[in-house]
């Protein structure tokens, strides 16, 4: 094959199969020096399985793969550091006990004598490389007394350590604040300037409008295609990305509201939440918005029984109802979907029909021994229902892709049969495609008479999908808001508090 | 409710239960249970005595009672370290009711009762406070054969009443022993509840992410409770039968037990992790242990060279198959 004069790294017809799933088929992808590439794709597209391949803990099954137009292999994660590619994982694993330097250097710190390992060396590589990307950090400091901002610096201080040539940033900015993000972006044109080939993975198009050179683009496991940048604009990018043109409009119907369903009083908690009440009628969407740790999760996770409440009232359909476990919540009709997908949602190692059964058993099974044609007569309904992509349901759900883990996840709570579902920011992480399929989900269960809570910290989501807002600021209700209240700016305020006076 | 007119069809199975029973770690274990099996036959020519074979059952018997329970409990993420300790202390508590004149009955229920309370305690310790099983169950260990030591001293209950024996010496029909008649009905009973109903699913989500299982509904701190009672439970029976077998109670009874039913459990293919296993892989694992230490104990094979042999057999039955899988990475 011809590839492009000057790419650092490329891969050539790189192919990877799991049981019954192709996740990447013959798929090219080029990186070249001095620039930074996005890969994008939605959730399943391959993205992962290929930053996988490239750091050595995934072998592919076909392809080649080369650096500098030799090919190379990478048998192991060591042998993959050891070509000169390096990786800032979407979640980086740092030692909490150890300190900054031992972080930065863990498995290739500068020897001394004896083979031992050269502190004063250590130290003193660690700080320049510190200094070098902006990042006041006494490498001395132990991990576990640093800010998630900071620590983030010191995983990439640590893929800087490593003198790589490739570097992998896979969902970089998932966990910054913004000006954060705008510090990462500065320092990814330093790390351009050194002539690093760099691979960019990011849900977020302003980000890479922002800061890539060119695309290559995958869906469903194959090459869709790759360019420039400059040459090409989002819609462009998105159809490609999907097959098809999406609307980027909230497919909100206008659903009936019906009778309340669902009326808090008075919850508290001592540290997390104070006096919140409010109700939920049929049909309705109520969206809670609020700044990160403003209390949002700790209380939907107290209204399901998993943190007990110091105080408060939960009643359904008029009645009190005394919720004190997740069990008592699915009896009494109010699921939650969790935002960690992966620790809280799914039990990864289990087949998919044992997930979307685990809390309907008691109807799919008789006198308390289990039914297997009845689990999977209800798994089939609702994973069809929500288009499930898998090879079989009883593969585990470790084998699918995020975005068909989190429709797993919720199917399980469907298939419950709630009145009332808690969605926790049910599209964080997620593709624009995937996202859509949601919303119209979403509108979809309100339309069906389903009351539905939806918590989400992105304002065009809550603006497009709520039929009210509850904005949340240090555990209080900051403010109620509907119709024509309801605006960027009122949500802003009232979630910043400075909307007091006014 | 409308089903999506996009929804995929996504089979139920990949491969049927029949060629993935065949493909399983039960089913090669097995196959090396056959292949002693054989062995042992060539070895010795008293092997295939029925009289014999009944014999060797009890090589395994009570450790794979409390195996059953075991698995589960490994299953569910946790361990208990402490069984030998438990099979000490009822042993201690039996020779103190028998002493104190009551007839087997009651003995027998003193056995499984000390059983139900050590289970208890370490189950509490465990689920209400929090703590690590593995250091609640190490600090039981000591903490309940400490108490034996304390009662007996270097003396030993002797004089239990003829009737007590029927658990460790009597046999049901012809050749099969109380004790094993036993065992097969409680193999029976646990395969039961770890594969076929909802209590032995919450068992399994238990152990390979409590969190999600808790949010789905699952009790786990009273699925691992009752699976700590369970193997104090256990842990009384097989003190029953190896007091009755044995005919006295010393302070040292049992000693170094809990580490053979690991080893039977994880032989039998639980993850020492939690989350996967099977009741009949740990069945066959007994099987395979009775048999190697059966068949060298007829070779006169002394015992030190037989604890040598378990641990190679269990250290090359789990490392076999990661090596097999190294080996083809490699290739690739």
């Amino acid at each position: 094959m011809t590839t492009d004069t000057g790419a650092v790294l490329a891969l050539d017809g790189v192919t990877k199969t799991f049981p019954g799933v192709k996740a990447l088929d013959g798929v090219r992808l080029e990186l070249h020096a001095g620039e930074v590439t996005a890969l994008i794709g939605e959730n399943g597209a391959g993205k992962s399985t290929v930053v996988k391949i490239l750091t050595g803990i995934y072998q592919p099954d076909g392809g080649s793969i080369t650096i500098d137009g030799r090919p190379v292999r990478f048998p192991t994660a060591q042998a993959a550091a050891d070509a000169g590619v390096t990786a800032i994982h979407q979640e980086t694993v740092l030692f909490d006990e150890l300190s900054v330097a031992e972080n930065i250097f863990l498995g290739h710190a500068p020897r001394a004598r004896f083979g031992l390992i050269d502190r004063r060396a250590m130290m003193n590589r660690a700080r320049d490389i510190l200094t070098g990307i902006g990042a006041r950090i006494d490498p001395a400091t132990r991990l576990k007394d640093l800010s998630i901002a900071s620590r983030h610096l010191v995983a990439i201080a640590r893929a800087l350590s490593i003198d790589a040539r490739v570097v992998i940033m896979d969902e970089p900015t998932a966990a910054l604040s913004q000006t954060e993000i705008e510090e990462l972006y500065t320092l990814v044109d330093q790390l351009k300037a050194q002539g690093k080939a760099i691979l960019f993975i990011s849900h977020k198009f302003d980000e890479i409008f922002r800061i890539a050179d060119r695309f290559t683009v995958f869906r469903d496991g194959q090459f869709v295609g790759a360019g420039r940048m400059a040459e090409i604009d989002e819609a462009a990018l998105v159809r490609m990305m999907v097959g098809r043109s999406v609307d980027q409009i909230f497919p909100k119907r206008a659903a009936k509201v019906g009778d309340e369903v669902l009326r808090v009083q008075g919850y508290c908690h001592p540290t997390e939440f104070d006096d919140i009440t409010f109700t939920l009628r049929r049909g309705e969407i109520l969206g809670f918005y609020g700044l990160v740790g403003a209390g949002r999760t700790e209380f939907m996770q107290s209204l399901i029984g998993i943190t007990r409440p110091s105080k408060g009232v939960t009643r359904i359909d008029g009645t009190i109802r005394t919720i004190r476990s997740p069990a008592q919540a699915i009896e009494a009709g109010i699921v939650y979907v969790p935002e960690d997908r992966g620790k809280q949602g799914a039990i990864l190692d289990m087949p998919i029909f044992q997930n979307v059964t685990l809390p309907s058993l008691g109807r799919t099974s008789r006198a308390g021994f289990t039914r297997m044609a009845n689990e999977f007569a209800l798994a089939r309904e609702y994973t069809r229902r929500l288009d499930l992509r898998a090879a079989a349901l009883d593969a585990n759900v470790g084998t699918l892709s995020g975005g068909n883990q989190q429709k797993v996840v919720i199917a399980k709570w469907l298939a419950v049969k709630p009145r009332v579902i808690i969605l926790d920011e049910p599209t964080k992480g997620i593709d624009i495609g995937s996202k859509a399929a949601v919303h119209e989900f979403m509108s979809e269960l309100a339309a069906e008479g389903l009351s539905v809570i939806m918590v989400s910290s992105e304002i065009p989501e809550i603006l497009g999908m709520s039929d009210r807002v509850i904005v949340m600021r240090e555990g209080r209700i900051a403010a109620e808001l509907a119709g024509a209240d309801l605006t960027p700016e009122t949500l802003v305020r009232y979630a910043a508090g400075i909307g007091r006076a006014a | 409710m409308t089903a999506s007119p996009t929804g995929r069809i996504v089979p139920d199975r990949l491969a049927s239960p029949t060629s993935r029973a065949l493909k399983s770690w039960e089913s090669l274990l097995a196959l090396v249970a056959i292949a002693i099996f054989i062995a042992n036959s060539f070895a010795s020519p008293y092997f295939l005595d029925p009289w014999n074979l009944s014999d060797a059952t009890f090589n395994f018997t009570e450790k794979a009672m409390i195996a059953l329970a075991m698995a589960l409990l490994i299953i569910s993420g946790e361990i208990d370290l402490s069984v030998a300790s438990i099979v000490a202390l009822a042993s201690t508590a039996m020779g103190l009711m028998m002493q104190a004149g009551f007839g087997t009955p009651a003995i027998v229920l003193t056995g499984l009762g000390t059983g139900l309370i050590c289970g208890a305690f370490n189950g509490l310790l465990v689920t209400r406070l929090g703590l690590p099983s593995i250091v609640v169950t190490i600090g039981t260990m000591s903490l309940f054969r400490g108490i034996s030591y304390i009662v007996l001293g270097d003396t030993a209950f002797t004089g239990y009443p003829a009737s007590f024996g029927w658990f460790g010496q009597g046999y049901v029909v012809w050749v099969i022993t109380v004790e094993l008649a036993i065992f097969a009905l409680l193999a029976v009973i646990y395969g039961i509840v770890l594969h076929k109903t909802n209590f032995g699913r919450g068992v399994y989500a238990a152990g390979n992410n409590p969190t999600a299982a808790m949010f789905s509904g699952v009790r786990v701190g009273r699925v691992k409770f009752i699976l700590f009672l369970l193997t104090g439970l256990m842990s009384g029976l097989a003190s029953v039968c190896l007091t009755s077998r044995l005919g006295s109670t010393r302070p040292s009874i049992g000693a170094g037990m809990e580490l053979e039913v690991v080893t039977v459990v994880v032989l039998g293919g639980v993850s020492i992790l939690g989350g996967s296993g099977s009741i009949p892989g740990v069945v066959i694992a007994a099987l395979v242990m009775g048999l190697v230490t059966f068949g060298l104990g007829l070779l006169n094979v002394p015992g030190i060279v037989m604890s040598i042999v378990i641990g190679v057999l269990l250290i090359g039955v789990i490392a076999l198959p990661r090596i097999w899988q190294k080996a083809r990475a490699w290739k690739k």
